[in-house]
């Protein structure tokens, strides 16, 4: 397959604080700097951008020598934690933005969804609208004009097409709003996390276009989500980001899991110099009786809390969320009285499951740490379980509801 | 895919001075004419009067000029008080509206250039367009008031001078245009340039002949009003359409020298500006 975007050597330096260097005679040394072709002096190569330290100068890197190829048709999962760099590379990408050093070269033009409705108008109607938004993506009129009728059906608004928007529902402006990005005629797509907005009938309808528009048109798929869930349904591939750096490219399960090592701070150095108080060290849920989780077997869920300090009444919760991010099942020790003391260093938390009512699928996990009235952490994406299915057994399918227990019939 | 091949890109973060991006703005000529058609129609939608409004605010300014400078005595190339405000008048608010809109385009657009790339250029390009809808209402108004006092007997004389008419237009959104987005490159640094900009204009209106003719002017300042090309502007506008006022062609040289080389400056800072101006705001 063809390369349709190449990243070289891209960094991006924000300067924190005051805009400027703050005084005419900096400005004035700065530019003799440049006009002379040296470095600016006032940024310093070598800081990576770690939020919960000081550093000692104003300039930080939210983007640091990232390196990728992506081929033609390839799904993209930008993933990574909040200050990661995700959405910095998707706005250097979609060329909001331009890097402070590097290079990217691509072929196909971009339609980049960064936002719902970027340049809606509300005064005007939703036909005025979607040629607005669509020639703003970069589309010639014609185009639009031969993808109309498909962009109306799928965002379902037909009867309300000559309203002005500002008379829509949220969800459907956000309808409108991804199906014209989606439907143009672009090689390239960029989609931030804004599928949240729409409800979950909405978001498995996008998810399932943007599938559609890489592995059926062969367009390219950049996508950025805290969704494991979503990732892993549409992408192939993924990369990693950690303080403005790549840390893992790959393929999507690979990058996955590497992240959600990551979630888990096992090395206990970082942890004493994190400012967070309270921090996941590891989750683990696994059959009591088999290797593998398998619907209804007895299982424990195994949660090791650090913490820096001693609590008392501390609550947790393992969420367990399927690949549309709907909770499916949450077991809270709240919910059964039981409050735990935690002391300085490592905490064992265990609870024991005795028929696990998940089918057969995957599930991705959230933990919740809290005492009796705040939280105190909350970890999205802790950890991935697969339940598998045993054979010879149905399950029952998606109409027939999302949990299975046991059952004996007479 | 045809196309594909041809759409190649680079991004990177040395782009030249003097890549003006021209050819890629003409590639999105479609968002110009949709933009000045979003303009329009939400301009509209929002009034009970409609474009009503266009009328009413410069004939009240020529109104209260009439009543004011004319208790005040100065001259008006003895054209009749109106239609000499209003011609000044009509002209002005043009280049006043391009050069104020144009000014807080950065402002105005933070959002939506902060989340989607087109060129840049578009945005003010649109802003001048679409004021001109509002100086062809302006500009009718005019022509009635011209009729009205010819039909009075004025002495009005329309000569050849009025060819120049397109290119007076031209010289008068480039020159918005050119000085707005000088501004709004500088705004974006310093944000109380914004707040001097409506003044300053409002301060130079009284420097270019809108009120004044050149004629009138005493002669140690003539080359002050003179330096400000909106003066030679106004007086060929009204030289062409009335046979009233002053017309030279080293004036007129003067002035679209001036123009083409603020016009060509704006954009050279413009596109420097617009590269990371999401950074700052």
């Amino acid at each position: 397959m063809p390369i349709a975007i190449k990243a070289e050597n891209i960094s991006k330096a924000y300067q924190l604080g005051e805009i400027g260097t703050g005084t005419l005679s900096r400005d004035l040394e700065r530019w003799v700097a440049r006009i002379r072709g040296k470095e600016d002096p006032f940024l310093k190569i070598g800081e990576t951008n770690d939020r919960t330290k000081k550093g000692s100068s104003d300039i930080v890197w939210s983007l640091k020598d990232i390196n990728f190829e992506i081929e033609q048709g390839d799904a993209v999962g930008i993933i990574g934690r909040n200050g990661a760099g995700k959405s910095t590379l998707l706005k250097v990408l979609s060329r909001v933005t331009s890097p402070t050093t590097g290079r990217i070269t691509g072929k196909g033009r971009i339609a980049s969804l960064l936002e719902v409705g970027t340049g809606f108008h509300p005064e005007l109607t939703g036909r005025e609208n979607i040629y607005l938004n669509g020639a703003i993506l970069g589309m010639r009129k014609r185009e639009i004009a031969r993808k109309f009728d498909e962009i109306v059906d799928f965002a379902g608004v037909e009867r309300y097409i000559d309203t002005p928007v500002k008379r829509y529902s949220s969800g459907m402006y956000v309808r409108l709003a991804f199906a014209v990005a989606a439907h143009l005629e672009s090689e390239i797509l960029i989609v931030d996390e804004v599928l949240a907005v729409g409800d979950a009938e909405f978001q498995q309808k996008c998810l399932g276009k943007m599938g559609e528009v890489s592995k059926g048109e062969g367009r390219t798929v950049l996508f950025v989500s805290h969704n494991m869930g979503s990732i892993s349904s549409i992408c192939n591939r993924g990369v990693l980001l950690k303080k403005g750096m790549i840390s893992e490219v790959g393929q999507i399960n690979t990058v996955i899991n590497e992240y959600n090592k990551q979630m888990l701070r096992t090395d206990n150095s970082e942890l004493e110099n994190s400012n967070e108080e309270v921090a996941l060290r590891k989750i683990e849920i696994k059959n009591t009786e088999g290797e593998y989780l398998v619907s209804n077997c007895k299982c424990i869920a195994e949660i090791e809390i650090y913490s820096k300090k001693y609590i008392e009444d501390v609550v947790v919760g393992v969420g367990f969320n399927d690949n549309m991010n709907t909770r499916i099942l949450t077991i809270f020790s709240k919910h059964f009285g039981k409050y735990y003391k935690i002391n300085p260093g490592i905490n064992i938390l265990r609870c024991e499951i005795e028929q696990l009512p998940l089918k057969p699928s995957k599930y991705f996990t959230e933990v919740y740490v809290g005492t009796a009235y705040e939280q105190i952490s909350h970890y999205n994406c802790g950890l991935n379980i697969e339940v598998l299915e045993v054979k010879n057994q149905d399950m029952p399918d998606h109409t027939q509801g999302y949990i299975v227990v046991k059952q004996n019939w007479n | 895919m045809t196309d594909y091949e041809h759409h190649s890109w680079e991004i990177s973060p040395q782009r030249s001075l003097f890549d003006l991006k021209l050819r890629d703005t003409w590639e999105y000529r479609d968002l110009l004419w949709l933009l000045v058609r979003r303009d329009f129609v939400s301009f509209y939608k929002q009034t009970i009067l409609g474009p009503l409004w266009f009328f009413i605010q410069p004939l009240f300014t020529t109104l209260i000029f009439t009543f004011i400078f004319g208790m005040a005595g100065i001259g008006t190339d003895g054209l009749p008080r109106p239609l000499f405000y209003m011609a000044g008048v009509t002209a002005w608010n043009y280049f006043a509206d391009c050069i104020t809109k144009t000014s807080t385009v950065f402002k105005d657009n933070a959002n939506i250039f902060g989340k989607v790339y087109f060129p840049r250029l578009i945005m003010p390009l649109s802003i001048v367009i679409s004021n001109l809808v509002r100086f062809g209402v302006q500009f009718l108004l005019f022509l009635a008031m011209m009729g009205y006092y010819a039909a009075q007997g004025a002495d009005i004389r329309p000569n050849g001078t009025i060819l120049l008419f397109p290119v007076l237009l031209l010289l008068m959104a480039a020159l918005g245009l050119g000085a707005g987005m000088i501004i709004s490159a500088m705004t974006t640094k310093y944000r109380d340039l914004a707040f001097l900009v409506t003044f300053g204009v409002q301060l130079l209106m009284y420097a270019s002949a809108v009120i004044m003719p050149l004629s009138e002017t005493p002669d140690q300042y003539k080359w002050l009003i003179q330096a400000n090309p909106m003066t030679t502007i106004i007086e060929t506008f009204r030289y062409g359409f009335t046979g009233q006022g002053t017309f030279t062609w080293g004036a007129f040289g003067y002035a679209s020298g001036f123009t083409v080389i603020t016009l060509l400056a704006g954009i050279v800072i413009f596109n420097k500006v617009e590269k990371n101006f999401v950074d700052t705001v």
